[in-house]
């Protein structure tokens, strides 16, 4: 491992990044003051950049290479989509500002807003949540409002099934819900009679990511929305997967109540540790007056915020979200328009199928396809014959530049790999990625011990992940400690 | 796959040991352990809690997932082992003694199977 910078620190040295201020130095009193000097690293500018680049260098993103990471839609981002978000008139602005001083911002919201609602067919966005799982516990807050406000307290049971993303319990559970999971049927889609086995007058709603986990469109999605509306919940679309159908089907018309949107996903903003991340929810005019503030809303003399209803759950994050994630993914939408959008879905899905048609007769594919925007592979029967799991396949990967696919989920899959290639890839690239798995699978079979030993060619290896679970270090600790 | 011959098993793989009538511990199978790995957080009902039969009254973390462990049992929880907050490897090391809960006042169960029906459940799932 390479220095942290704390360790590069020499009493000393040091590099002036501030300007002089312009204003009357003030003296606080000592009541207020600190005993010790923060200890900052003190370092050159030269030593300072070759520290950063050396980290920059070592770090892997889709623009180093392909990045087939299931359910994550590692797409291709844009760079005007960056133009767009530096324009000085989005960056140089203040939250406290009048409305009419930022009346495009607020347009890029209302607009924004409009466009997601047409693709998911909701009535109603808001751009507060910072990301996915935050959405997921507005969703919910929203749901949970919704039954309060109709004396239905009683109803404390979010349905989910096995196959779920696992922030979806985990949102249920911080939004005071018990959690009901109910498994997959045999071909990975909702089991309907565990549904409505599970249905009653204490379902507050069901989490549902479709296509699901497996990369299958559930076939009998209108019966499930029906299932729990009719037993008196409410239906939440995990907008994970919505690449692969944005444009094409839409959440609202599959009878979902509420959805969230990855926009850092779906709508191709920086993701990951490129972040920061936005999970916009959607919802229907049931769930409408629950909404967070800061909903933006277009008068005759231009736009404005709207006074929050005396029902809503409230701000859920500080002003409007990120914003400029916002106008990224508004950017993006107006780049591709209402022909790019399902073209783009399309593509992604056509790029799955591409990969997977050509891998099936390699690795098994426990839900044969067609598959939507990502297929599943078991590695299960090639551990078994020759003790190479599903990591090590994916270690393999690392050494021939590529980021390996999810692994080890859904759950209800053995030694699974999730791969998602989405639309932005060429057909060379996932040849090349394509080969690179059948050469790994060989490899298995005739070297088995070199995948045991794989990367060779990355800074850092196989941590050992479960001292770091164990007794993780958090934090730099000075000599002195 | 090591199954301890005198305990009970239920199909989500926990085991059942009753140490009376109506008072019994719930653990994890040794093929529950090895399916999830290396265990590396374990998350304990309160004693007094009332369970039943099909909840999720603990979860376990690995370093591949987090995964519920459900209640064969309806009754209220006696004690908790609290040993597994600061050693959840023991888990793996010693399933069959690494029990989570105990539940006194059983008034329900599951349909649990025995040592030699849990063994063919394995070898049947395993197909």
């Amino acid at each position: 491992m390479s220095k942290l910078i704390f360790e590069r620190s020499v009493e000393g040295r040091g590099c002036s990044l501030l300007p002089e201020s312009p204003f009357e130095r003030t003296e606080l009193p000592a009541r207020l003051c600190r005993g010790k000097a923060p200890r900052l690293p003190q370092i050159t500018e030269n030593d300072l950049c070759r520290h950063y680049t050396s980290l920059a260098q070592r770090s892997f993103g889709v623009n180093c290479g392909f990045y087939p990471l299931g359910s994550c839609t590692m797409k291709y981002n844009p760079k005007v989509n960056e133009v767009a978000a530096s324009l000085e008139g989005f960056t140089e602005v203040h939250p406290y500002q009048p409305a009419y001083a930022v009346q495009g911002c607020l347009e890029v919201l209302d607009t924004a807003e409009r466009y997601l609602c047409k693709i998911t067919g909701m009535d109603a966005v808001t751009f507060q949540p910072a990301a996915g799982a935050h959405g997921e516990y507005t969703g919910l807050l929203l749901i949970k409002a919704y039954h309060h406000h109709r004396g239905e307290d009683h109803r404390n049971k979010i349905i989910v099934p096995d196959s779920a993303h696992g922030t979806n319990p985990a949102s249920a559970t911080m939004a005071g819900y018990a959690v009901v999971s109910i498994p997959s049927a045999p071909d990975g889609c909702v089991d309907l009679d565990a549904l409505r086995a599970a249905a009653g007058p204490d379902t507050a709603g069901i989490m549902l990511t479709n296509p699901n986990t497996v990369g299958l469109f559930d076939r009998n999605i209108l019966e499930i929305t029906k299932i729990v509306h009719d037993a008196g919940g409410l239906c939440y679309y995990d907008g994970a997967n919505l690449n692969a159908v944005m444009g094409i089907a839409r959440p609202g018309d599959m009878g979902f109540d509420v959805v969230h949107l990855n926009l850092h996903k779906t709508f191709s903003t920086p993701h990951g540790g490129g972040g920061p991340g936005s999970g916009a929810v959607g919802c229907k005019e049931l769930l409408t007056p629950f909404l967070p503030a800061g909903q933006v809303e277009k008068t005759g003399e231009g736009y404005r915020f709207a006074a929050p209803g005396e029902c809503s759950i409230g701000r859920v994050k500080s002003f409007y979200g990120n914003f400029l994630v916002v106008v990224r993914a508004l950017c993006y939408l107006l780049m591709l328009g209402c022909e790019g959008i399902p073209a783009a879905a399309q593509g992604a899905v056509l790029n799955a199928n591409y990969m997977m048609k050509k891998l099936s007769s390699t690795y098994d594919i426990p839900y044969p396809g067609p598959c939507m925007h990502e297929f599943v592979m078991s590695l299960q029967s090639l551990k078994d014959d020759c003790s190479v799991s599903a990591m090590d396949i994916a270690k393999g990967l690392l050494d021939r530049g590529i980021h390996p696919p999810t692994m080890y989920f859904p759950l209800i899959v053995h030694e699974a790999l999730m791969v998602e290639p989405t639309e932005t890839e060429s057909r060379e690239t996932l040849n090349e990625a394509i080969d690179a798995f059948l050469a790994l699978y060989e490899e298995a079979k005739e070297n088995p011990q070199k995948l045991h030993e794989a990367p060779i060619t990355t800074p850092v290896g196989r941590p050992d992940e479960v001292k770091a679970a164990r007794s993780p270090v958090l934090r730099h600790r000075f000599g002195e400690e | 796959m090591n199954v301890q011959k005198d305990y009970f098993y239920t199909k989500s793989h926990e085991w059942v040991q009753f140490l009376s009538e109506s008072t019994a511990r719930v653990g994890l199978s040794d093929y529950a352990q090895s399916e999830m790995s290396d265990i590396v957080f374990v998350n304990l009902p309160q004693e007094g809690d009332l369970v039943s039969v099909g909840d999720s009254f603990a979860d376990v973390e690995s370093v591949k997932a987090v995964s519920d462990v459900y209640s064969p049992l309806a009754g209220e929880v006696s004690a908790v082992n609290e040993e597994l907050l600061d050693s959840p490897q023991k888990i793996n090391e010693d399933p069959y003694g690494a029990w989570l809960a105990e539940i006194k006042d059983i008034s329900g169960k599951e349909e649990l199977m025995d040592a030699a029906e849990y063994e063919k459940f394995l070898a049947e799932s395993a197909e």
